[in-house]
């Protein structure tokens, strides 16, 4: 589904991803766990190519996009097939829920008005927000916005979704609900490439996780071995320092 | 004291017949300075350079130079220099003036209202393969339009009064009707005082009809009232032990 090779993406001067080598198979859930600052999110803007490679390549659904050689085509049908959500959710603030999940439908041509206010009308269901499928984002609890987020990066129908911190913005009684719904994505066998710092979940949903540190891929592999927190090596240290934060609280 | 209060209150009957073409060159130059302000907004977000040097100075200029003297080039400079503007109403040189002025002010306030919607709901857009043309218009544009409002209202209380400045082209309209009943009775108290108080009055139902229009805009931008999340489960204490099992 996604193939990434011999990626680097340079911001400026400064080398932000090196060298990562990357598969993702249909109907899987991947991983992005490390420090802040490591290229996480980077990556995913990369495998979106809302982020520009400096060398290499990105491969989404059969569309290469090789460095250099990348053409509107090719970003329209990498982008076709994937859908991010963003940390921050990123909901267009001038449009209730259910035109934030038909929007996309309407403005690529993908269906009639009718038919996309019927499907975001479904989607928001399926999350869980069919009641307030006509209310404005500013009246949205955080968790709500981001389940809205997801429904209209699912209502595309794109083959992979790319989740970014999904939780990491919102108040923590609010993130369960969030989660939840991932994870009843995960049980549809969607392939979701996510970034997170929740390691509890990420073990429960997650087949395959990829540790990424300084820009490199340091670890990859079963999710439930790698984070499992005593593997050897620097992965562990980075798991256990997470779960001691939370004992702590 | 000597207030000619009955005199004053006579100036209105006087007066009031010249407020429609105050209006009118108030309306007519801020449609022609938003339409030129959204030329020149456009032509500084772009990437040719020459274009966005173009509004760069057109704006420094025009932002630059009173009011009163770039009213004075267009009527009677212009013609001297280019013939083809001989003769144009005073009417016209004044509202274009008017016109091209505010729209350096309009095209600052535009840009700084398209700047403040913020990128994230941009990039979630092209994330998921709408163009940007179309972002614009449907998420962009309806935004930036809340934000330049209340600006945008206050260079047009501006631009009312600042029609005044037309009588020094010798239009006759409100002011100029004031300083010339003002110089048949030399009571100059009362009616440049009237004339005042009809700016005023002006003023106060334009700036009321706009806090109708904001609040009608910036609905979808308010929390109206705590909504009560309902969707939401109840807080568990220890998450840790919540189950994801995908299967
Ligand atoms: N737009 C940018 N300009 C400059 N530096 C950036 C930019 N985006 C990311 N970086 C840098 O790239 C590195 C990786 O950032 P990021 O991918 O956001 O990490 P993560 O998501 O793992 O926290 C950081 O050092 C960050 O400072
Ligand atoms: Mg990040």
């Amino acid at each position: 589904m996604i193939k990434v090779k011999n990626l680097s993406v340079n911001i400026g001067q400064k080398p932000v991803l090196k060298q990562i080598n990357l598969e993702v198979e249909e109907g899987t859930v991947t991983a992005f766990v490390g420090p802040s600052g490591s290229g996480k999110t980077t990556l995913l803007r990369t495998l979106n190519l809302l982020q520009e490679p400096s060398e290499g390549s990105v491969e989404v659904n059969g569309s290469v996009a090789e460095a250099g050689h990348i053409s509107k085509q090719v970003i329209a049908q990498v982008r076709q097939n994937s859908a991010m959500v963003f940390q921050q959710f990123n909901l267009f603030k001038n449009k209730t829920a259910l035109e934030n999940v038909a929007a996309p439908l309407i403005l690529n041509g993908q269906l009639p008005k009718a038919a996309a206010r019927q499907r975001a009308q479904e989607v928001l269901e399926q999350v869980g927000l069919g009641q307030v499928a006509h209310q404005y984002p500013v009246t949205l609890s955080g968790g709500q916005q981001q389940r809205v987020s997801i429904a209209r990066a699912i209502a595309v129908r794109p083959k992979v979704i790319l989740l970014d911190e999904p939780t990491s913005a919102l108040d923590p009684e609010l993130v369960e609900s969030v989660l939840q719904t991932i994870a009843a994505l995960a049980r549809e066998h969607i392939t979701m490439v996510l970034v997170t710092h929740e390691m509890e979940f990420a073990r429960q949903i997650a087949d395959q996780a990829v540790f990424i540190e300084d820009g490199e891929i340091l670890d990859q592999g079963p999710a439930k071995e790698l984070l499992s927190g005593d593997q050897p090596g620097r992965i562990s240290t980075f798991v256990n320092s997470l779960e001691k934060v939370e004992i702590e609280k | 004291m000597n207030f000619d209060f009955s005199y004053f209150l006579s100036l209105f009957a006087q007066l009031i017949p010249y407020v429609p073409i105050t209006l009118l060159m108030a309306v007519v130059s801020m449609v022609l300075a938003i339409v030129l302000g959204m030329v020149l907004t456009s032509f500084e977000l772009t990437k040719v350079t020459p274009l966005r040097w173009f509004a760069r100075f057109y704006i420094s200029l025009f932002r630059g130079m009173p009011t009163l003297v770039q009213l004075f080039i267009i009527y009677y400079g212009l013609p001297q220099i280019f013939p083809v503007f001989r003769g144009i109403p005073a009417l016209v040189a004044a509202i274009v003036g008017l016109g091209f002025k505010q729209s350096s002010y309009l095209a600052e306030i535009f840009r700084a209202a398209i700047g403040s919607v913020d990128d994230g709901q941009i990039e979630a857009g092209q994330s998921l393969n709408i163009k940007r043309s179309k972002l614009f218009f449907h998420v962009v544009l309806p935004q930036a339009t809340v934000n330049a409002l209340p600006a945008t209202g206050n260079t047009f209380v501006s631009l009312i009064k600042e029609t005044s400045l037309a009588f020094a082209l010798g239009l006759t309209e409100l002011f100029a009707d004031g300083k010339m009943l003002a110089g048949d009775s030399f009571k100059y108290f009362e009616t440049y005082l009237a004339v005042g108080v009809i700016y005023w009055i002006i003023i106060i139902i334009y700036t009321w009809l706009q806090s109708i229009l904001e609040n009608a805009l910036q609905k979808p931008y308010r929390r109206v009232a705590h909504v009560v999340d309902q969707s939401e489960k109840p807080v568990r204490e220890h998450r840790t032990e919540t189950s994801f099992e995908t299967n």
